[in-house]
């Protein structure tokens, strides 16, 4: 399992509160992930560590809108599996429950 | 180089054998400092997965005893915490290997949900900016993103399948949310443009813009005719969320015109192409194309 974490450094529009949380905490778990700037900025460079991503196994993916991470992923050439990635939304979520499906 | 071109440098924070782990303040202040200044940043925990190398170039950060052995062909650096700060390292390194910087850009451009896409090419006959194009299976595709106005999502709100998505944008469902009922119907109103501008864009505008010099011609009030520009631009800007600096570059009537016969020869090109191949598809028609 592989955990994705978007910092959407490159527009505030996820609440700052709840990234820094998540990322705080998601630190401190012990679980390995990584850790991209902006995953759209990524897109539109049709960046290859995207499909490094796509092409692994089971991903959790914290984002913003499910609907948004997939097709980023498609419009960069790098689809993501129909089964196996769960996408996080930290634009809607809380913190708390982010975490908790990211490192249960 | 382009906003767009350029490999992110990849930073690996290393607190495995051959190293002393980081504190939980430590990591976290590196971890965010670095994302913050456009690098990617790997934590990787002995027996658990994480992304592997794409062949950027790569960074191995940490309170190194002895560089740790990777097997990898990318270009890695090392650089030991207990001499330098996390970011000093990581833009030394960036500045070595010619990794992208940040770039001050907000990335800005469509995204298809071809879930809901219907392939109507509205979008395509809307933008003025050549971002849409169709690719070799006639299929819609975001062809120039770099022409995309940033913070305009009048595309989106002329598709009448609400399949557009602009991620960075505020508003749902445009920004990716979940699409409702009543957003397809809002959206289905918002695409009326008939009832936005009196007839087809295209037409609206040169329509507009003979109205114009006729006035200008007859009535030379320039303040008057100004006055009018600015209350159509201010209509669309209202109505499709349009920004001004969008709508104040929009192409003249004459570019218009030599765009639309630059697309019926691709159009008729393309036809011939296609029956030549005997191609099962059916190319779409000018009506189809709405040109």
């Amino acid at each position: 399992m592989k955990i994705l974490y978007c910092n959407c450094t490159y527009a505030k529009i996820v609440p700052t509160d709840v990234k820094q949380s998540v990322l705080r905490q998601l630190s401190d778990s012990g679980r390995a992930f990584d850790a991209v700037a902006d995953l759209c900025d990524m897109s539109a460079r049709r960046d290859p560590g995207l499909k490094k991503i796509a092409d692994g196994g089971c991903t959790k993916i914290a984002a913003c809108y499910p609907r948004a991470v997939k097709w980023l992923f498609h419009a960069a050439g790098a689809p993501l599996r129909d089964k196996g990635v769960t996408v996080l939304n930290m634009r809607d979520g809380a913190a708390v429950d982010i975490v908790r499906e990211l490192v249960k | 180089m382009s906003r767009t071109e350029g490999k992110n440098l990849r930073v690996v924070l290393y607190e495995g054998p051959g190293s002393t782990p980081l504190g939980n303040e430590a990591r976290y202040e590196a971890i965010t400092s670095l994302l913050e200044n456009g690098f990617e940043v790997t934590r990787p925990v002995a027996g658990q997965e994480v992304a592997p190398s794409d062949n950027a170039p790569l960074l191995v950060l940490g309170l190194l005893k002895d560089p740790p052995v990777l097997a990898t062909d990318s270009d890695v650096h090392f650089r030991n915490l207990a001499d330098v700060h996390p970011l000093d390292a990581a833009e030394e390194i960036r500045e070595k290997t010619g990794a992208r910087t940040l770039a001050a850009w907000k990335p800005w451009f469509p995204v298809i949900d071809f879930d809901r896409c219907t392939n109507c090419m509205q979008c395509l006959t809307f933008c003025l900016f050549d971002v849409y194009g169709v690719d070799k299976q006639q299929n819609i595709t975001v062809q120039n993103q770099d022409n995309c106005k940033t913070d305009c999502p009048a595309c989106s709100r002329v598709c009448p399948e609400v399949a557009i998505l602009f991620p960075k944008y505020g508003k749902s469902p445009i920004n990716g949310d979940v699409v409702r009922e009543q957003d397809i119907q809002r959206e289905a109103m918002k695409v009326d443009i008939t009832t936005l501008l009196g007839g087809d864009l295209y037409g609206s505008l040169r329509t507009r813009q003979r109205e114009a010099r006729k006035r200008f011609s007859t009535e030379r009030d320039e303040s008057k005719a100004l006055l009018e520009r600015k209350r159509c631009l201010g209509k669309l800007k209202k109505e499709l969320d349009i920004p001004e600096e969008v709508l104040m570059t929009l192409p003249s009537a004459e570019d218009i015109e030599e765009r639309t016969a630059r697309a019926k020869a691709k159009l008729a090109k393309r036809q011939a192409r296609s029956q030549s191949v005997k191609d099962s598809r059916p190319s779409p028609s000018v009506d189809e194309w709405g040109i």
